[in-house]
């Protein structure tokens, strides 16, 4: 048995649940006073499903009373380690503040741990809610059997069932053995939302009290016996591999043990490099800087931003694959007696957690077990254990707090990395990436370039529209393509094909970019490159047709009624019908994708030639908003992360490798560059829908469309600087 | 290598370390107080932030030799309990996301608060702007602060709440 939990609960009785979902769940209880010594584990099950490793004990009670939540979600920021738990803790009827929550190990019995597409709490929402209705009318069972009186004079309250016509109560603690040998119920009745006591309330977040003291644990505080540290230096051009290593002077650094080749495998790519393992992490940069290495770089160092984007303007000119056909867009654009065209160049772009990359591994003959701030731990955990030829159930994965995701942890590649030195070095290894490394290696956000058109009719209304994304592609890159004439990546078209706005003659269409650097999903993926383009042009065509940029869209969308309420929300709130002061201009943008929907106000100044952004007013519509404070947390900082990439810098290549290292030169937002930023939460009882990627994608296009109102200039490209506007 | 006698957060540490190490990793790795964290090692981001003597310092790039007649303080040694008023602001308004800045975020805003016990928001722009946050908590850093600097100059000999 793996450990799930921090201080592990050595004896354990499961019940599976999994008839309940059809899929990888059930409750597990912990019964230390009946089971054995031991690790022995006693399995009930309800159902003729013979598999025991697919009982996922997402809640563990002990006769004491101490109550265990499951979180298999990691947490980088995004709140699931209070927005995960309450989803149980509400049918079970017990607080936050009484439970404990633990990280799983990773594990497929659990379902998909991934964090990814801000699609933790949507698509977690139904199941967790269940396991904890069905916990609860066990333990109400138990307790009606206890007192042989009828369940329905039974109730819960915080962690105890009450018995309604009497004083008599029992803790849960105190029902869980008898509960625990009772018929699951296969559709427990769930609360009506009206009812919900944690569920759409600011609960504190569990994890911030060990992030004001330093005692929260990321991967890069992980320390095991014996351990070596390492710095892996990099080839210098993207796949170049090692010639020959001239290690000699490295190794006569006081604490350098050894100097071994490494590879890291980012999911169908490798690689190369030569780490230096030392007693203490210092030592390992001090050797690795003694390397002399010779490099075989092939001809990956042709590349450079220049020539891929210049390529990019001459794709544009093809038709790609269409996503998406509406009317015949060609010939009514030819017909039409006004004409727009514009083309957009949007940037590459690094993750840059704070916490760089990193990874302890311990692999052994026949095991392996690896500390590491994942965003993928099952899906890591199955790929290592093809990497080592072992099974699954040889590998241990643990979760750390991640410093940071954004996208980046989803590739795990750094742990990848740190197997295969633990595997030559026999002994655990950490690896720390140095800032440097972090920034350059990728995978970075693909830069694309859109190409746009609309046409007008005589009465100025929009009548034909284009866009073409040409687009490196994310998933060919990583995954390949069984067909190689289908290279394209329909994220690409995400937002664009499925637009609100609806015009009689449309087309949209991808154009893949080959491309040598690797690339990887960054928060909100495409989406924060093609949202500029399209928001941006369709505010160009609104001045064009001489309309309110905010009405003109409304007048645009007529079956997504979302999107037409969340935009009207967004002009409410904003104050976009009020008069504005001289010298201000305000831009709109909205954005609707895989992951939610939001939209922004901007609004900026042009006074004695200082350009300033004044005001930003988010809007987001999630749905049921689980934790309204850590929604607006997630809009603000979603906020934040597009100001930087519309304002600072982006990641250019020079001779096949990144240019940009460190936060010098990839400048980040700082606290004296935010302006004021305001987030409302549309009011809604629908389903939780995303809340961690929406807020990026309009903000951008929205401060674009507010400098085109203040000072007649258009932006057509990221990142540009607010002094030259 | 070298030995060096440390006093972080009022206790003593002798280390035997290369003097040019600097002192984030001799906190890391040889003391084990993993609070303070590396971010850039180009004193660009502030992770790293401990104080010397009281002043908000980048320990990324200062070698432990030195710091040796110095005194240390870590996030660790900020507060026991979380009872500095910055960090019950932290939690007050929740201000942590990822968590991975914070030590260094607090660290630099304690300093200020040594100095400037009601910062104004230029204040705090000058003092906070050398600690980066990538998940963009800035706007509650802010407040945060303010918050935090009110707890400081409402606390009174009395205890008004009459709780203990």
């Amino acid at each position: 048995m793996t450990k799930p939990l921090q201080q592990p609960i050595s004896r354990r009785e499961f019940i599976h649940l999994s008839a309940l979902t059809g899929a990888f769940l059930g409750l597990g209880f912990s019964l230390p006073d009946r089971a054995q010594a031991g690790e022995k584990s006693i399995f009930k099950l309800t159902n003729d499903n013979p598999v025991p490793t697919e009982i996922t004990p997402f809640i563990l009670i002990d006769s004491t009373n101490r109550i265990i939540l499951i979180n298999h979600k990691p947490e980088m920021g995004q709140g699931t380690w209070q927005s995960i738990p309450v989803l149980v803790a509400e049918e079970l009827d017990v607080r936050l503040d009484q439970v404990e929550i633990h990280m799983a190990t990773a594990d497929k019995k659990y379902g998909d741990m991934g964090v990814g597409g801000s699609n933790s709490v949507k698509g977690s929402y139904m199941h967790l809610r269940k396991a904890g209705a069905a916990a609860r009318e066990m333990l109400l069972a138990a307790a009606a059997q206890t007192w042989n009186v009828p369940l329905i004079d039974c109730t819960t309250k915080e962690g105890m069932v009450l018995h309604k016509k009497s004083t008599k109560k029992l803790s849960y603690g105190e029902l869980v053995e008898k509960a625990s040998k009772l018929d699951v119920p296969k559709e427990p009745k769930l609360k009506d939302p009206k009812t919900f006591k944690l569920i759409g309330k600011a609960i504190p977040r569990p994890d911030v009290p060990l992030k004001v003291d330093g005692t929260a644990q990321f991967g890069i505080d992980i320390k095991v016996p014996g351990m070596l540290y390492a710095s892996i230096e990099r080839a210098p051009v993207f796949y170049a591999k090692v010639k020959s290593v001239d290690d000699a002077k490295a190794k006569t650094v006081a604490g350098v043990k050894q100097v071994l080749r490494s590879e890291r495998k980012l999911n169908k790519n490798t690689f190369y490099g030569v780490a230096v393992l030392a007693e203490n992490y210092y030592a390992a940069t001090q050797g690795r800087k003694a390397l002399k290495i010779q490099w075989e770089t092939g001809n990956n160092t042709q590349w450079n931003s220049q020539t891929i984007y210049a390529r990019m303007k001459d794709l544009a000119q093809a038709e790609g694959k269409i996503s998406h056909s509406t009317g015949d867009f060609d010939k009514a654009f030819l017909a039409a007696p006004t004409k727009l065209e514009a083309e957009y160049k949007l940037p590459f772009a690094a993750h840059a957690p704070m916490e760089p990359q990193n990874c302890v591994a311990h692999v052994q003959a026949d095991k392996c077990e690896i500390w590491a701030p994942t965003q993928v731990p099952d899906w890591a955990k199955g790929e290592v254990a093809k990497y080592l030829n072992m099974p699954e159930e040889s590998i241990t994965l643990h979760t750390t707090y991640l410093g940071g995701g954004f996208g980046r942890r989803l590739f795990f590649d750094a742990i990848m990395e740190a197997v295969h030195l633990s595997k030559q070095a026999g002994v655990p290894v950490k690896t720390i990436w140095s800032r440097e490394d972090d920034m350059t290696a990728g995978p970075f956000r693909p830069g694309t370039y859109s190409s746009l058109k609309a046409g007008l009719d005589a009465a100025g209304k929009p009548i034909a529209f284009q866009h073409k994304v040409v687009a490196p592609s994310i998933s060919y890159d990583n995954f390949g393509s069984k067909d190689p004439s289908q290279r394209e990546d329909e994220g690409a078209m995400e937002g664009i094909k499925d637009s609100a706005y609806e015009f009689a003659h449309a087309k949209y269409h991808t154009i893949y970019a080959e491309t040598t650097m690797p690339l990887g999903w960054w928060r909100a993926v495409y989406s924060t490159t093609t949202a500029f383009a399209h928001e941006s042009f369709i505010d160009e065509v609104a001045h064009a047709a001489k309309k309110d940029p905010l009405q003109f869209r409304l007048s645009l969308i007529n079956k997504n009624t979302r999107m037409k309420k969340l935009l009207t929300f967004l002009g409410e709130k904003s104050g976009w019908s009020k008069p504005l002061d001289k010298g201000w201009g305000k831009g709109v943008a909205i954005w609707q994708f895989f992951a939610g929907q939001a939209g922004h106000v901007v609004y900026v100044s042009k006074l004695n030639g200082q350009t300033k952004i004044e005001k930003i007013v988010a809007a987001i519509d999630c749905g049921m908003a689980i934790n309204p404070d850590n929604v607006k947390a997630q809009v603000e900082g979603a906020t934040v992360m597009a100001l930087m990439a519309a304002l600072k810098d982006e990641i250019t290549f020079e001779g096949g490798k990144a240019v940009q290292t460190n936060f010098n030169n990839y400048r980040m937002m700082r606290i004296q560059e935010i302006p004021p930023i305001e987030v409302y939460i549309l009011p809604s009882t629908d389903k939780p829908d995303g809340v961690g990627e929406p807020g990026l994608p309009p903000l951008a296009p929205a401060l674009g469309n507010a400098l085109f109102a203040a000072t007649g200039k258009r932006v057509r490209q990221l990142p540009f600087r607010m002094e030259e506007m | 290598m070298a030995n060096f006698t440390l006093t972080i957060n009022g206790e003593q540490h002798q280390v035997d370390v290369d003097p040019q190490m600097p002192l984030l990793w001799v906190i890391r790795d040889f003391v084990g107080l993993t609070g303070t964290k590396f971010g850039c090692g180009i004193a660009q981001c502030g992770a790293c932030t401990v104080h010397l003597d009281g002043n908000a310092t980048r320990s990324c790039v200062l070698p432990v030799s030195a710091v040796a007649d110095k005194q240390i303080t870590t996030i660790e040694g900020l507060s026991t309990e979380k009872s500095h008023p910055l960090q019950k602001a932290w939690i007050e308004h929740q201000v942590p996301q990822c968590g991975y800045c914070q030590s260094g975020q607090l660290m630099s805003a304690a300093a200020l608060l040594k100095q400037k016990p009601k910062p104004t928001d230029a204040d705090i722009d000058t003092a906070m702007q050398g600690n980066i946050c990538r998940c963009g908590t800035y706007v509650r850093i802010r407040k945060a602060i303010h918050s935090a600097a009110n707890l400081m100059s409402d606390a009174t000999p009395t205890n008004k709440t009459g709780k203990p």
